[in-house]
């Protein structure tokens, strides 16, 4: 198969174009997503290409673009909104977790929602406030959500079509610190994982480590910087459904679990996964699940985010820990 | 009515409306004109301080647009272009009144009494804002579009209730007025009757998006539908602006109630310094605004009427040169916070797990010195 090198806002714009073109039905909507291509240029030329009609520069209001893609899906269409940031969602919070999550239900199953909101998180970008949050665990949280995150080039390419096909809403995550990461990108679905599923990014032995969308890079440099260990680095990709086939059966086999995430550790996504795995692996476990992440604060002043953002050392620092045990 | 399906808008209605409704008291070539309702009567140390401050912020901008470029700051949002805007209705407010910014009021800021040192906290990333919003009855930046409304007309409402006679004042772009937190702030003002004035500058676009986007009408004509007076102010008229701005906060303080201001100006640069404009809009457009230029008309003006010589301009443009390197000196020699700040001013007391947090990090910052040792 051919597989072309692609920065991951370039993949993600490959795999808008595909399904655009696949399905007549998809369209997208966002803050500035047309003549500049959205402030990631994730949708770059798709405007000139399909016409303002299907990509739609929308008002500066997210209450709004969530609210009018429930309405558009319920006359059939599919819907891709792009929040610019991912501290700009709130204002949609009440569409997303009371309107969209909860239709179906509602309708008896009569109803369908296939709308997908992308969302760009995590920081590391230097950028002010508001512009470096991972709010993935008030979505996990909410039932009738699907939640993913990509981590690489790659799965940007293909998850955002298998988003755009399923039924259900989507909440998307994209790790903005790479969108301007390189790597192959296969074009052809059929050799793709459903978008439901963990992948192993790095088999290893002794130790799990769990992450998704920009802490799988970190976990992955990690990984290859740790000589005393075999670190196996998994790619969680679906927060909801977690695939718990693939973590456990990996926990089982090394009997410690490292979860990483930029998101605060306390009442974070990790805390489900630890909680699960703790139950579901008791006997396997040498260690406790540790968790590496976001500290109990509002995210703090860029000049302070490394600290906050866990990197290799904090990762390799746990997985210490759990052997120390 | 024939409707553009793509753009949802009914052809041949736009935003934009006929000059008559542009309040306006100074022309771009600095020509004086009668308004039937506005007048200033400034005098001319009044109108040469005006100037003074036009140009020092436009100065402050400047040298923070290259300190940028020079990675000193992340990012900043210049407010070129729109600086009679600002220094206009600002130089119209008491001391005792309160301003909520959104994140490009500079000019704002620099006529609250803020050291321009303050603002370049959060764009260097060393804080989140860097002033006591209670000194200088300013508020923090908020830079999540429009939520500060909301702030604002609470904050009148609590003038109401203490009976004193002063304003709250809210500044806001064009895109914003397209958001929730802004159209519930205009129903709750009126319904309150809050002593509030809604400053928005129309500077035209919202990053890549022109007004079209977000509304077929003159945006100070929404203000009729929710019940209180709107009105269009020439932005670039520093006169014009202050005149109006006074006039509004005047009726705040009096008891009637709230007034949306549109300040019809234009974005000169940037969105911010990580954008480029050049993908989505015509030079042709900014070469007509550059003719409208807010300070070249009071220039122009003090000239025409004799009330300033070059001595006084070479003076004023020594004095924007040393602010600005002053700020510059500054601005590099701001500290890096340290990494316990992440833990303070979350809570109003001690918090026993941020605690933990802190003193297990600094313990971890502490392993790796022992290890280098
Ligand atoms: C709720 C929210 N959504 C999106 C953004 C991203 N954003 C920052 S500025 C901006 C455009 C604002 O336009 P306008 O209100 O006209 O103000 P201007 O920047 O022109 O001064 C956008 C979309 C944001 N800051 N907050
Ligand atoms: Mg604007």
């Amino acid at each position: 198969m051919s597989a072309e090198t692609l920065t991951l806002s370039r993949a993600m714009n490959e795999g808008l174009r595909k399904a655009m073109e696949n399905d007549p039905k998809v369209l997208i909507m966002g803050e500035d997503v047309g003549r500049l291509g959205g402030v990631f240029r994730v949708t770059d030329g798709l405007q000139k290409d399909f016409g303002e009609a299907r990509v739609i520069d929308t008002p500066l209001a997210e209450s709004g673009i969530v609210g009018t893609a429930i309405g558009l899906a319920l006359r059939g269409y599919r819907p891709v909104c792009e929040i610019q940031f991912d501290g700009f969602v709130f204002p949609a919070f009440n569409q997303i977790t009371s309107q969209l999550a909860k239709m179906r239900m509602r309708s008896l199953g009569t109803l369908e929602l296939p709308v997908v909101i992308r969302i760009p998180f995590g920081g590391g970008i230097g950028a002010v406030e508001h512009h470096s949050e991972s709010p993935e665990a008030y979505f996990t949280h909410t039932g009738g959500l699907r939640v993913v995150a990509c981590s690489n080039p790659a799965d940007a390419y293909t998850m955002i079509q298998q988003a755009i096909e399923c039924p259900d809403p989507v909440i998307f995550f994209e790790p903005k610190r790479r969108y301007w990461d390189k790597a192959p990108v296969d074009r052809d679905l059929a050799n793709a994982a459903p978008f439901d599923k963990a992948v192993v990014a790095r088999p290893g032995e002794d130790v799990t480590v769990l992450a998704y969308g920009p802490m799988v890079k970190t976990s992955l440099e990690a990984a290859q910087a740790d000589e005393g260990h075999s670190i196996e680095v998994i790619d969680i990709r679906s927060l909801n459904p977690l695939d718990e086939e693939t973590v456990l059966a990996s926990v089982r086999r090394t009997g410690r679990c490292v979860v990483v995430h930029e998101a605060p550790v306390f009442s974070g996504y990790g805390g489900e996964l630890a909680a699960r795995i703790t139950e579901k692996c008791f006997y396997h476990l040498e260690a406790p699940v540790l968790r590496v992440g976001g500290f109990s604060t509002p995210y703090p002043p860029s000049r302070l985010e490394d600290h906050y953002l866990p990197d290799l050392d904090r990762v390799l620092d746990a997985v210490d820990r759990t052997f120390a045990w | 009515m024939i409707v553009d399906a793509a753009r949802g808008a009914p052809l041949g209605t736009d935003a934009q409306s006929p000059p008559s409704e542009l309040v306006q008291l100074l022309t771009p070539e600095g020509e004086r004109v009668e308004h039937p309702d506005y007048d200033v009567n400034l005098t001319p140390d009044e109108i040469k301080s005006l100037y003074r401050d036009l140009v020092i912020v436009r100065r402050i901008d400047a040298e923070a647009v290259a300190l940028t470029r020079q990675g000193e700051l992340g990012i900043w949002a210049s407010l070129l272009g729109q600086e009679a805007a600002q220094i206009g209705s600002a130089r119209a407010l008491r001391t005792d009144d309160m301003a909520f910014p959104s994140y490009r009021e500079h000019g704002v800021a620099y006529c609250r009494g803020v050291d321009p040192l303050d603002l370049l906290g959060l764009f260097r990333g060393v804080n989140h804002a860097g002033w006591d919003p209670k000194e200088h009855n300013f508020h923090l930046y908020t830079i999540v579009i429009g939520s500060h409304a909301l702030h604002a007309t609470g904050y009148a409402m609590g003038i109401q209730r203490d009976g004193t006679e002063n304003a709250a004042i809210v500044y806001f772009g064009d895109g914003a007025t397209s958001q929730g937190d802004v159209n519930e702030a205009f129903v709750w003002s009126a319904a309150q009757n809050a002593p509030v004035v809604f400053f928005c500058q129309n500077n035209q676009w919202a990053i890549s998006e022109p007004l079209e986007k977000q509304s077929r009408i003159p945006l100070y004509r929404r203000a009729e539908g929710f019940g209180f007076p709107g009105i269009r102010v020439d932005g670039n008229d520093v006169f014009a602006v202050q005149a109006v701005t006074k006039k509004a906060l005047e009726n705040a303080r009096s008891g009637q109630g709230p007034t949306l201001i549109e300040a019809y100006t234009y974005r000169m640069g940037a969105h911010t310094t990580t954008d480029d404009p050049t993908r989505y809009r015509l030079q042709a457009e900014l070469e007509s605004w550059k003719l409208k230029d807010p300070i070249e008309r009071v220039k122009a003006y003090l000239v025409k009427n004799e009330m300033a010589d070059r001595t006084f301009f070479d003076a004023i443009e020594a004095e924007a040169k040393g602010v600005g390197s002053d700020l510059r000196k500054r601005c590099l020699e701001l500290p890096d916070p340290e990494a316990t700040a992440i833990w303070e001013n979350v809570y109003a007391t001690e918090h026993p797990m941020l605690a933990d947090e802190r003193a297990g990090f600094t313990s971890y910052l502490e392993s790796f010195e022992e290890v280098s040792r």
